[in-house]
């Protein structure tokens, strides 16, 4: 029976904390000088990837964590971290800074970066908080022709071989929803999937060892040209802060004001 | 400083790193941290006794599994506040 090959991709984005600022054309929001981390979502598919790693759950053991990454050359920082937590090595597509890759482009050159490596599992997080699309996974599995559950909350597997087949609970309003899939097939992570461990300083030193491979779209004969286009980038309006009323009468005369009596 | 037991200041000296590192991103910032981390450790640096100090790196070791833990909650909070609606 074949080990798992996981495929794990990871994209760099604006720091979860950092407050995202539109840049004074209003074509998108302001990146430079502004901290960037891994997409907390797909932290959680490293951590998963490791965990099958590590606890065994798959039968068949697993061969090779590969992480992926589309992004400026920055985006090498996130694939060290990804190392650094435990995957085995890196692929790093790299484009301008300042460029983005569309939903569908990733897809495409991970459609082609899976048939390379033989990759027979894909975990990635369900959305990235920079574009929140969520788009990705989906349109993968789509690609390939694979199966896919989106939203995982519990990754499980059962059997060996040919009947191996893996078992993924979703929470879903009012209770949990179990998809049961073989492989190969396409995971998307929620947020209460598992904890992600920290990149402790000693393993991003022993990440640095761990080979990133640069690839560029062209070499993966894939076509990243853009087919939408951002029309404008505005803020939310503010939040409207609320009225004080003086007593039960003031509050009674508000509400048929605003015709809710 | 004369060290007694290189072994065990080397340890010393590593586990500070990793709260060093650690404490980039602490929520009141670096320079909140650092003193702090650094007063800590300079309150302990007359310890002579071999157990003492081991204690006092297992003390450090659990601080850094607080810290991770701060960490991990914030950001969970953070991204639950986000994207899960709860009315």
């Amino acid at each position: 029976m074949s080990a798992l090959r996981i495929l794990v991709p990871i994209k760099r984005v604006i720091d979860y904390a950092v407050k995202p600022r539109v840049n004074k054309a209003q074509t998108a929001i302001e990146t430079a000088g502004v901290k960037h981390s891994m997409n907390p979502f797909d932290e959680l598919s490293v951590e998963e990837s490791v965990r099958i790693r590590e606890k065994k759950s798959y039968a068949g053991g697993v061969e090779d964590i590969l992480a992926f990454s589309c992004g400026p050359p920055k985006a090498q920082d996130v694939l060290r971290t990804a190392m650094a937590m435990g995957a085995d090595r890196g692929i790093h597509v790299e484009v301008k800074e300042g460029e983005e890759i569309e939903p569908l482009g990733v897809a495409k050159l991970l459609k082609a970066v899976v048939e390379k490596e033989k990759s027979n599992l894909v975990v990635l997080g369900k959305q990235s908080i920079d574009d929140d699309a969520g788009q990705t996974g989906q349109m993968l599995a789509g690609l390939l022709g694979w199966g896919q559950a989106t939203q995982a909350a519990k990754v499980t597997f059962e059997g060996e071989g040919e009947s191996a087949r893996v078992l993924v609970e979703r929470e879903v309003d009012g209770g949990t929803d179990v998809v049961r899939a073989k492989l190969p097939m396409v995971i998307t992570t929620d947020l209460r999937l598992n904890e992600p461990r920290y990149a402790s300083l000693p393993n991003i030193m022993k990440a640095k060892k761990k080979k990133i491979e640069k690839v560029s779209a062209e070499d993966l004969g894939v076509d990243v040209t853009k087919r939408l286009k951002t029309v404008k980038v505005i803020e939310p309006p503010p939040r409207q802060g609320g009225g004080r009323v003086d007593d039960v009468d003031g509050m009674i005369k508000r509400l048929k004001e605003l015709g809710s009596l | 400083m004369t060290a007694q037991n290189p072994a065990l200041r080397r340890e010393v000296i590593n586990i500070y790193k990793e709260l060093l590192y650690l404490g980039r991103e602490y929520p009141l910032g670096y320079d909140y941290f650092r003193p702090r981390l650094h007063k800590a450790f300079a309150s302990k640096a007359s310890l002579t006794d071999e157990n003492e100090i081991r204690k006092g790196i297992e003390r450090a070791q659990f601080v850094k599994k607080e810290i991770e833990a701060l960490y991990y909650l914030k950001r969970y909070r953070t991204l639950r506040k986000r994207y899960d609606k709860v009315d």
